[in-house]
């Protein structure tokens, strides 16, 4: 018994330390102070201190977890609050390293700005101690008590407390959209205080998100298969409904949100073009292209060149007839680099293809291009695109070119991967080798597929340009490669609709939260490596990719389990 | 009638020199075997002729057209059929998935239909698990999926490499026999072979490879009591 509760203990140091070191990175890295002043809840709590004790409560609530299976409730719960305690322990003793020494020759985050910070609101350095032992503790309880709450309760909890989340981060954005319009700016003001959520909203939303995942997980939210059961033809004037309400709300959103917003959403329609289009090179085809921005830039150029009224105009063509050739040629360098790179497979196509996307960027930045395309000053003066007298002037408008974008690009995809040249795609992922002995010519399949990618980043970067009415070398770097591929990781390999939630998690909500720039690639990697911890086969997976990064099989259903064929055969 | 024809091919990986002059026929509804120890040149002979390979000298004829000017895709609808050794089913995809994948090259779903009947019938265990992702399917019935993917093509010679490698005794013979059957409903079929004692018995005629040039070569059965074959081939007995 003795030796079994010393085990425990250790357990609990372990738990503690992670929890601690990980709070002192999150410190370190400076997001504590960089989120500081990010109200969630009016006056109450920030995204620093959210930050700050979320690895706490992390800890507290894995340390439960793992507690109550080999002890008693009250035991998980004493360790989860200790290894709140354990984890507050560190952040003190950094606290008083940081006031007594000077630490910022190493560590240029920790100011007195931050100090302060950590503080917590307390003036001397002991009671500063005392409270981020006991506030640690009692985060570090919350994450046991969470641990030993029936899923359905907590689960609820947690899809509340995200939303709360979400729109807490989302305020100054929504305090714009319903200021906009007087109508709703009752509502606006009901929800959020001047910084935050007010104590009002963030219970209305509590509640709401909480009611909605009990009433999902209640099994009387079944769309889907009430829809099934349906005689054909009510089933397709229902699917018919949604997808027409659908895009009535696609359409009618800008007007809605107002300005901004809908800047970012065409922001994440740009990388939705150019996800759809690297999810044919790398989803459907398997093939890893790393270059993949070259072809976005070749877009955005050809219709920066044909378009522009400033120093640099050439023929100064309309946007919609640069677009065509924009796409063209995007397609053609997607063809002139798939030649070269037909024999190549896995790490040296991707190496090639980084190789590529870094070409045309030097090229870009060139002084021997600079009288065509302006060298790192770019082209400027790029019009905006019109429609007889209706100008796409700003966000509000560009999005619908994207959206139309999105839907031609979407479409094209999803009966490309269902035609003939889909299943050669397919089998080409699975296996060259076999695939060639099949009958499926390699040379046409893969270039087919570098084409088509490509047109797509190329009617990307035609939008891109248009939109921002002056294109740099900078915007097109390997970061934007990165983060389309990332999108499609996180969202699921070779699914379409993975693209879109990628998109929105990766590019939408860094949008959102401005101070979150800097630590834009530090998200993607933690969000990455948790994905492939977790869900290796991305939010909305593939059915092929699902079939086998996940244990379950539930493909294989027409086998009684005594069939003695498997141990035999 | 000869059906497939090899004259003096030449296949280098490299500066390797793999075959150096081969010539073997293969007539209308025989079974002809390919024996050798490994490395002997088996499996490139059988890639020089479905085009995975392509000769530096030397033609391969299917009847009086010449497929080594073909590329590979060609030369399956041409009507040759490769089963690729270690049989490589394309894991992730179901059994039925596979099975359609073969057929890639034809556009007439009756002929399709028709021949999925037919491999249902030849192997009803493919028939059992066709919603099955083929990477869960044991090593014997992966081997008849990627036989029967094969015959999805409707070839009119089908190369066979290795299909008894890594299988359990019993599930050998019940490959050689389906062998054995395909060939009583007229296929042609070029095995290659380890098991040079299976295989020397379900074929008509057979050739014995060593180094990249054919050592011996003639009828089945006379193989099988060569003194030499024996030696080499067949342990000694």
């Amino acid at each position: 018994m003795d030796k079994e509760l010393k085990f425990s203990w250790s357990e609990i140091l372990k738990f503690g330390a992670i929890a601690g070191i990980v709070a002192i990175y999150v410190i370190l890295v400076g997001m504590v102070e960089a989120f500081n002043d990010r109200y969630i809840i009016s006056e109450t709590v920030t995204l620093g201190q959210i930050a700050l004790f979320s690895p706490v409560f992390l800890l507290g609530y894995f340390a439960a977890d793992k507690a109550r299976q080999i002890k008693s409730t009250g035991f998980a719960i004493l360790s989860s609050a200790l290894v709140g305690l354990v984890g507050g322990i560190f952040v003190a003793a950094l606290l008083f390293l940081g006031a007594n020494i000077n630490m910022r020759a190493v560590f240029l985050n920790v100011s007195p700005d931050l100090l302060k910070i950590l503080h917590l609101g307390q003036e001397t350095m002991l009671g500063a101690i005392a409270a981020n032992l006991i506030i640690s503790a009692i985060v570090g309880l919350f994450g046991g008590l969470f641990a030993l709450t029936p899923h359905k309760w907590s689960n609820a909890l947690l899809v509340g407390l995200s939303i709360v989340l979400l729109m807490g981060i989302m305020q100054e954005l929504m305090t714009i959209t319903f200021g906009s319009k007087d109508w709703y700016k009752p509502i606006g003001k009901f929800i959020y205080a001047q910084k935050g959520l007010s104590w009002g909203g963030a219970i209305l939303f509590l509640i709401l998100g909480a009611a909605y995942s009990l009433w999902r997980g209640s099994g009387k939210f079944r769309p889907a298969a009430k829809v099934a059961k349906m005689p054909a033809k009510q089933r397709m004037t229902v699917s018919l409904t949604a997808w027409a309400l659908g895009l009535i709300i696609l359409l009618a959103l800008p007007k809605f949100l107002g300005s901004y917003p809908s800047e970012i959403l065409t922001t994440v329609g740009i990388y939705i073009i150019m996800g759809l289009g690297l999810n044919i090179v790398v989803g459907f085809a398997g093939l890893l292209d790393l270059g993949y921005v070259a072809f976005f830039a070749i877009g955005a150029y050809t219709v920066g060149v044909l378009t522009t009224t400033g120093k640099l105009a050439t023929v100064g063509w309309s946007f919609w007839m640069a677009l065509p050739i924009a796409v063209f040629l995007a397609m053609f360098a997607g063809v002139l680099l798939g030649i070269p790179v037909l024999k190549m497979r896995g790490d040296y196509l991707a190496i090639v293809t980084l190789g590529f996307g870094e070409i045309i960027r030097v090229l870009v930045l060139s002084d021997w291009l600079k009288p065509f395309i302006g060298g790192a000053q770019g082209i400027l003066q790029i019009p905006k695109p019109h429609i007889g007298g209706f100008v796409f002037k700003g966000p509000q408008q560009m999005y619908y070119i994207v959206l139309a974008g999105i839907l031609l690009v979407g479409y094209v995809a999803w009966r490309l991967r269902d035609a003939r040249v889909g299943r050669a795609w397919k089998a080409m992922r699975e296996d060259e080798d076999v695939a060639e002995a099949m009958g499926i010519h390699l040379v046409s399949t893969k270039l087919m597929a570098f084409a088509t990618g490509a047109a797509f980043a190329g009617l990307a970067g035609a939008i891109f340009a248009a939109k921002l009415g002056s294109i740099f070398p900078q915007s097109f770097n390997l970061i934007v490669s990165i983060n389309v591929l990332s999108l499609i990781i996180v969202g699921g390999i070779g699914s379409l609709p993975g693209v879109v939630v990628g998109a929105l998690i990766l590019v939408g909500l860094p949008e959102l939260l401005r101070e979150f720039a800097d630590f834009r690639m530090l998200f993607y990697g933690a969000l990455l490596v948790a994905m492939m911890l977790v869900k290796p086969e991305g939010f909305v997976p593939e059915k092929t990719h699902a079939r086998e990064l996940s244990e379950k099989e539930p493909f294989a259903p027409e086998i009684e389990p005594e069939a003695p064929a498997r141990e035999t055969i | 009638m000869t059906l497939l024809k090899l004259d003096n091919i030449h296949t280098y990986y490299g500066n390797i020199h793999a075959l150096k002059g081969i010539s073997i026929t293969v007539d209308e509804g025989e079974i002809v075997t390919l024996i050798g120890a490994n490395g002997a040149g088996k499996s490139t002979t059988l890639k020089t002729i479905s085009g995975l390979l392509y000769p530096r000298q030397g033609k391969v004829y299917l009847n009086d057209e010449v497929l080594t000017k073909h590329a590979a895709h060609e030369i399956v609808k041409m009507g040759v059929i490769h089963v690729p050794e270690g049989r490589r089913v394309f894991a992730r995809l179901t059994v039925m998935e596979n099975l359609e994948m073969g057929a890639f090259t034809r556009k007439d779903k009756g002929g399709i239909q028709q021949d999925l009947d037919r491999v249902f019938e030849l192997f009803p265990r493919l028939k059992e698990r066709r919603s099955q992702v083929a990477g869960t399917l044991s090593g014997g019935e992966q081997q008849m999926l990627a036989m029967g993917r094969a015959l999805m093509s409707n070839p009119r010679i089908l190369l066979l490499d290795e299909p008894s490698m890594g299988l359990a005794p019993v599930l050998v013979d019940l490959i050689f026999d389906t062998i054995r059957e395909l060939n009583e409903q007229g296929m042609t079929i070029l095995l290659v072979e380890q098991n040079a004692l299976l295989a020397l018995d379900v074929a008509n005629r057979g050739y014995v490879l060593e180094t990249g040039v054919i050592a011996l070569a003639g009828d089945a059965k006379e193989l099988a009591n060569d003194p030499q074959v024996k030696e080499v081939y067949l342990g000694g007995a």
